[in-house]
């Protein structure tokens, strides 16, 4: 299993996690839709942890289980959390200067979407996309 | 700092964006675009993003910033070339890019500039030129006030 961590701390890095995740959907045999797919979520959740986290890590893992492969990838910051998640899933939501369409548009783009937070100590959002 | 090129090609402005955008570029972008509007008259804006791979909420409120202030310039601006698996994606996340105009190619993106040029020449002060009134709900909200 391959394993890369990709620190968040400038707009550039969020390209650097694209290009991460790319390697690893190539590596996992996704399709062009599905690595499209996957590489705009994380591209959406590196940006709000950049934004609104204050910055943080993206891990990178491709997955193997038994003959399913897949990506997954969790954004992890120390920021100042999210006080309520179901209002900041909702589309159209937003605190900052963006379109509100981060975490729900990722978690629509994901197979399997988890996020906990906790207000003043930070957020981790896991996305996992299979083949 | 790098620049992304913008080419002038009749009436037009021409912008391949073929790097991945990051903050300081697209914001570059859309000053050294307003600043092109300006300075040649152009009537229309033509961004081929045939080269992207990817468009996220950041370029797709980028690609809709550069539209509307196009549009106050009076420039229309077309979106070309995007690529299938990205337009399915756009969908998904929920990114319309309304007030975005786009055109399957550069031939036919040039097209749809042009014709929205002679439209708006033929048009008298009076009347809102045929491509105005084809616009997205906001503008059609102002028309509705007079």
């Amino acid at each position: 299993m391959s394993v890369t961590v990709v620190p968040i701390t400038t707009g550039d890095d969020v390209v650097r996690v694209r290009q991460e995740v790319r390697t690893q959907a190539v590596a996992a045999g996704f399709s062009l839709v599905d690595q499209t797919k996957i590489i705009t979520a994380a591209s959406e959740l590196a940006r709000n942890t950049l934004d609104y986290g204050g910055g943080g890590t993206a891990t990178v893992e491709l997955l193997r289980q038994s003959a399913r492969r897949g990506v997954r990838i969790t954004f992890e910051d120390q920021g100042p959390g999210i006080p309520s998640i179901d209002q900041a899933l909702a589309d159209g939501f937003t605190t900052g200067k963006g379109m509100g369409l981060g975490l729900g548009g990722a978690k629509r783009l994901s197979n399997e979407f988890a996020i906990s937070s906790e207000v003043g100590r930070g957020t981790r959002v896991t996305i996992t996309r299979w083949k | 700092m790098d620049r992304i090129p913008i080419l002038k090609l009749g009436e037009a402005l021409l912008v391949t964006i073929q790097v991945d955008m990051h903050d300081r570029l697209a914001s570059a972008l859309e000053e050294d675009l307003t600043a092109r509007i300006v300075a040649t008259g152009a009537r229309g804006v033509l961004i081929d993003i045939s080269a992207l791979e990817i468009v996220d909420s950041f370029i797709g409120r980028m690609l809709a910033n550069i539209a509307s202030v196009s549009r106050l310039l009076d420039a229309d601006t077309v979106v070309v070339g995007m690529r299938p698996a990205v337009a399915i994606t756009l969908v998904e996340l929920g990114l319309s890019l309304k007030g975005v105009k786009t055109a399957l190619n550069a031939e036919r993106g040039m097209a749809m500039i042009r014709q929205a040029a002679v439209s708006s020449l033929i048009g008298t002060g009076d009347e809102p030129a045929a491509h105005e009134t084809a616009e997205s709900g906001d503008l059609r909200g102002i028309d509705g006030d007079f």
